[in-house]
């Protein structure tokens, strides 16, 4: 998929999380929303997107989650 | 319903007791009062709640009261004097309908007295009446016929000499019933129908005395306020107002109960047939959803179905710019079988997908979810919810822990402040918003939340808002933050609920964050274009003024933040204490008739029937067990996804059953691109469908009144759907087509051909494998619900006969959960070249994508879609009422008519997707909700300006479309309406 439209759709999970005091918790709760409803080959373009690319674009909070949490 | 606890002192009567029928006409309304009344009707003594009339007494005794002008959806009334009686130690004659029972009362139904006076009343009504019985409509279904008879009417002596009404013009304008006004008895009935069922008030008596007549607006009924409902037409008891369908056909001969496969209001319907052949459709008085009621669509707008646009053969082709061929069923199934097994053994399982719509029954979702998650073996299995109500399935999981609303319809009647958001009920759920204006008639008090003044904020009679929130679009989170605030500091949580039935913490979080001075109406009043106290008023009233319901649509939930909004509103909901009992909760307005029930079916990537993740190894190991086949533990692709990956070439083949995602998905012109690049989309439907110009497999499918199955309301309620003619899509045979198959059956064939048989005889074996791997149906069958007509879920050990209201002493995720609700603006923002936000909607008359409601005659009342516009907004740029406007927005562009109207606000244009050639979604965009990726409709910026031609986009469809109509054998105008 064109990786702006998943750098988009993952900052909009980022921004809903955001106000969240407890943010370590925030950043799980990022990668199980994406694990649990990206199809894996979604989840895996934006790991190696991240991985690779550095993840630009990304919200560092999502960024983190992913590097952290996501099943890839 | 049980009223009468009745004993009989003669024992020569026993033989004589009825047992309540729900079809009876008992004259007047029941009474819901618990004390009891004792009195004795023509020797039989009977008990009935206090309040009921001695009319409605004496017919729950056996007894029957001649009677005209009562009828028991409405009111008493008193005018036809038909129903007279005798009562000892009272004077003269009084009408039983009107006459409450009272104890001890000795009531005479039948004297020479009140023979003489009924012969006499009914001499003079029918001296002004023609004596065509023979050769009239009604005849055999005419209670004025009934009545002569038994009032023994021998004679009429006044002669037809003077001035009567037998010339009166009969009124033909609306397009599905008659109005014959020498056929008037003037007993009101319809007026007082169209008043207090529907509660549009378009019907009058005009005149007086003699000149005395039914009236609608000034001219006729299409030129009024009249919205087709049909009350009135099933409230006549004469040949006056009356179905043209029966004047064309004759009276039926049996009926079918049977569910709308309209609206997520799911009325029952009597399906009254000649043989194969559907007469009329009436509101089944016992229908749990509509009492009797029902609207333009469901009452009227069938005929969809017997269509000469139906397609009824299968058809393949190898490719879009091919002309179809007609095939065999068995040669269309082996193809695609044939294809899919092509394209899974060069691109994979996960290039395939299947698509169902929330216009199939229970049972076809269920099956084709079973077809792609255990046959192809991938779990990209999609429903159309996903562009609807996926935010609300999402949201109410994570708050409240069932993906559904919290009550029954009926809940209306307890509530004390409603507060509408972002639905238009009396055009979307037309029979549920009569039973609201019903309630509100009664006091109850109104908040609406919408960009558009709806009909409820000012146009409907005897209703008016309390605060209409008209936000700007896309503010929703700030507007229930905003409230949130209000009640927060104002101290107006309901504390006690909260610490009993929610998690404290998640409480505490929501409220300190709620409290912030940046949510306040004050802080958030630019943004909202409301004004701070409008909406502090409105927070203090939904949380101090009783029992608080919130209902709400698409206007939620098709937003950038739509499952934030719907978390919003159970966060509020619970706050104030506002679930788990009559009168209040959480209820989303489904907007088709199946949309609940294909997200319980389990058509959503994500997860199985009954709301469980696939990657849950329990539910996974039950289904891999029930269905013999590994399973994905990985979650699918949805729709939006499936386009997206199509267009990029990974994406290959897709089966959508019902679904017309070409007409009704944002962006228009990005999914047909992506068919495009499928190398095999099977569509199964009634027509072709726009989706279908796209497709390489046609498999017809048959309409709601050719199979058996269930859809799932927006109370949760199961209802049956019942087969009262065969399918038309069975193979010809001497030019005649042979009993075709369900829809089910043909994904079942499809199964079949893929190796893996699914072993249905029935649609009823289907749910009995639902009901067994699905706790919350676990007590569904469909001889329950012969028995009980329908039932709400969770069915089980604990709730055999269902469950109407949910969340009652605990939530069903245990202690509710607050989320914080940060509002995000859209990325969708206006600027100098896209100044205008356009928002869409719905319209009573038509329906969805409306390949239904475009064919029937519906297209009277709604032809085109039209762009409604500000006035100010128009004269800015030299629009007038009725010009062509182009509207662009960073999408496509497309072209509509202009309705200048103070309807919708500076800055916002309003228009529905109706019709596909409108291309209102040629101008929507891929933005979509952050959890579900429900699109964005609700908000998209653009420019208009007045033009005069079609936009590239409508000209280059016209080509499309008549040459894909061509390839199937049709042209343009086999497409317009009969």
């Amino acid at each position: 998929m064109d990786i702006q439209r998943l750098i988009s759709m993952a900052n909009q999970i980022g921004d809903f999380y955001e106000s969240y005091p407890d943010q370590s918790q925030a950043q799980l709760d990022i990668a199980e929303h994406i694990n649990k409803f990206w199809a894996l080959s979604m989840r895996k373009q934006i790991a190696q997107y991240v991985a690779e690319q550095g993840g630009a674009g990304l919200h560092v909070q999502v960024q983190n989650a992913v590097k952290a949490h996501l099943k890839v | 319903m049980d009223d009468i606890k009745y004993s009989n002192t003669h024992h020569q009567h026993e033989h004589s007791r009825t047992n309540y029928d729900d079809q009876q006409d008992y004259g007047t309304p029941a009474s819901q009062s618990n004390a009891q009344i004792t009195l004795t009707i023509d020797d039989r003594e009977i008990t009935v709640p206090e309040g009921t009339s001695i009319m409605r007494a004496s017919i729950l005794a056996g007894i029957n009261v001649p009677k005209l002008c009562a009828t028991d959806s409405l009111e008493p009334f008193g005018s036809c004097r038909l129903c007279v009686v005798e009562i000892e130690g009272r004077r003269g004659y009084p009408a039983s309908c009107t006459t409450p029972v009272a104890e001890g009362l000795k009531v005479h139904t039948q004297t020479p007295k009140l023979a003489d006076i009924r012969r006499g009343t009914m001499e003079l009504y029918i001296s002004d009446h023609p004596l065509d019985c023979l050769t009239c409509a009604t005849n055999g279904d005419c209670e004025l016929q009934d009545m002569a008879g038994a009032v023994g009417l021998r004679e009429v002596r006044y002669g037809y000499e003077g001035e009567n009404h037998l010339k009166a013009e009969k009124d033909e304008s609306n397009p599905y019933f008659s109005f014959d006004p020498s056929k008037c008895i003037v007993c009101s009935r319809c007026v007082r129908a169209c008043e207090e069922t529907q509660g549009t008030f378009a019907l009058t008596i005009s005149g007086r005395g003699f000149g005395s007549k039914v009236s609608a607006g000034i001219t006729d009924f299409m030129d009024s306020e009249c919205v087709s409902c049909g009350a009135c037409v099933q409230a006549c008891p004469t040949a006056t107002l009356i179905e043209k369908t029966v004047i064309d056909h004759g009276v039926p001969e049996h009926s079918v109960t049977t569910t709308c496969a309209y609206c997520g209001v799911g009325c029952s319907f009597n399906a009254e047939m000649k043989g194969e052949e559907v007469i009329r459709m009436t509101p089944n008085k016992n229908g749990g959803a509509n009492h009797g009621h029902s609207c333009v669509k469901g009452r009227f707008a069938w005929g969809y179905a017997t269509h000469k646009d139906r397609i009824t053969t299968p058809m393949i082709r190898k490719s879009i710019q091919d002309p179809w061929q007609v095939v065999g069923w068995d040669e269309a199934i082996n193809y695609a079988a044939s294809e899919l097994k092509r394209i899974e053994t060069s691109h994979g399982k996960h290039a395939i997908g299947g698509i169902t719509s929330s216009r199939c029954t229970n049972e076809e979702v269920y099956v084709t979810q079973k077809l792609i998650r255990a046959v192809i073996g991938t779990n990209n299995v999609d429903t159309c919810a996903r562009v609807c109500h996926s935010p609300t399935g999402y949201g109410l999981k994570q708050t409240l822990g069932e993906s559904a609303g919290t009550q029954t319809f009926d809940s209306v009647m307890q509530s004390d402040v409603i507060m509408i958001i972002g639905a238009n009920p009396t055009d979307g759920h037309p029979v549920f918003a009569s039973q609201m204006k019903r309630r509100l008639r009664e006091g109850a008090k109104l908040i609406i939340a919408d960009p558009r003044e709806i009909d409820l904020v000012a146009n409907s009679p005897h209703i008016r808002a309390d605060y209409h929130l008209n936000l700007r679009p896309g503010t929703n989170v700030a507007l229930i933050s905003a409230l949130a605030h209000v009640i927060v500091t104002e101290g107006l949580v309901k504390e006690d609920f909260v610490k009993e039935r929610c998690e404290w913490d998640s409480f505490v979080t929501w409220r300190d964050f709620v409290a912030k001075a940046e949510n306040s109406p004050e802080a958030l009043e630019k943004e909202l274009g409301v004004k701070a106290q409008t909406v502090r008023d409105a927070a203090r009233l939904f949380a101090t003024g009783g029992n608080g319901a919130i209902y709400y649509g698409l206007g939620v939930t098709e937003h950038s933040q739509g499952s934030t909004m719907v978390m919003g509103i159970a966060n509020l909901a619970m706050a104030t204490g506002n679930v788990g009992r009559e009168g209040v909760g959480v209820n989303p307005l489904r907007g088709q008739n199946n949309v609940q029930g294909s997200c319980d079916m389990g058509s959503m990537p994500h997860e199985y029937p009954g709301y469980r993740h696939v990657s849950d190894e329990a539910t996974r190991a039950l289904f891999e067990s029930a269905w013999g086949r590994p399973l994905s533990n990985e979650p699918g692709l949805r729709i939006p996804n499936m386009l997206d990956q199509a267009s990029e070439g990974s994406f290959k083949a897709l089966y959508c059953v019902g679904e017309d995602i070409v007409q009704s998905d944002p962006n228009t012109q990005h999914v047909t691109h992506a068919l495009e690049q499928m190398e095999c989309v099977i569509v199964q439907d009634l027509f072709l469908n726009e989706t279908a110009m796209f497709a390489h497999v046609f498999f017809p499918g048959a309409s709601f009144l050719e199979k058996s199955g269930t859809f799932t309301n927006a109370e949760r309620r199961i209802s049956p759907v019942r087969r009262v003619m065969n399918p038309k899509n069975g193979a010809l045979v001497n030019g005649k087509h042979d009993a075709g198959y369900e829809d089910w059956e043909i994904t079942a064939k499809l199964s079949e051909a893929l190796g893996y048989d699914m072993h249905y005889k029935h649609a009823s074996e289907i749910m009995d494998e639902i009901a067994a791997l699905t706790p919350t149906f676990k007590g569904v069958s469909f001889k329950k619900l012969d028995e009980l007509g329908s039932i709400q879920w969770p069915c089980n050990d604990e709730a055999p006969t269902g469950t109407p209201t949910m969340h009652i002493d605990e939530f069903v995720r245990g202690k509710g959960k607050f989320f914080i609700t940060q509002y995000v603006p859209t990325t969708e923002k206006v600027n100098a070249k896209y100044p205008l936000i356009l928002t869409t909607g719905r319209i009573l008359s038509q329906y969805n994508v409306g390949a239904q409601t475009r064919r029937t005659k519906n297209v009277a009342w709604h032809s085109e879609d039209i762009v409604e516009i500000h006035p100010h907004d128009a004269e800015d740029r030299g629009i007038n009422d009725g010009d062509w406007i182009g509207i662009q927005s960073r999408a496509g562009e497309t072209v509509l008519r202009a309705k200048l109207t103070e309807r919708v606000q500076p800055g916002i244009i309003y228009t529905t997707f109706h019709h596909p050639e409108s291309g209102a979604n040629v101008i929507t965009t891929e933005n979509s909700d952050w959890a579900t990726n429900c699109p964005e409709f609700k908000v998209t910026a653009v420019q208009v300006t007045r033009v005069n031609q079609l936009s590239d986009w409508q000209q280059h469809y016209k080509t499309f479309s008549e040459a894909q109509l061509a390839f199937a054998g049709r042209d343009l105008e086999a497409a317009k309406i009969d």
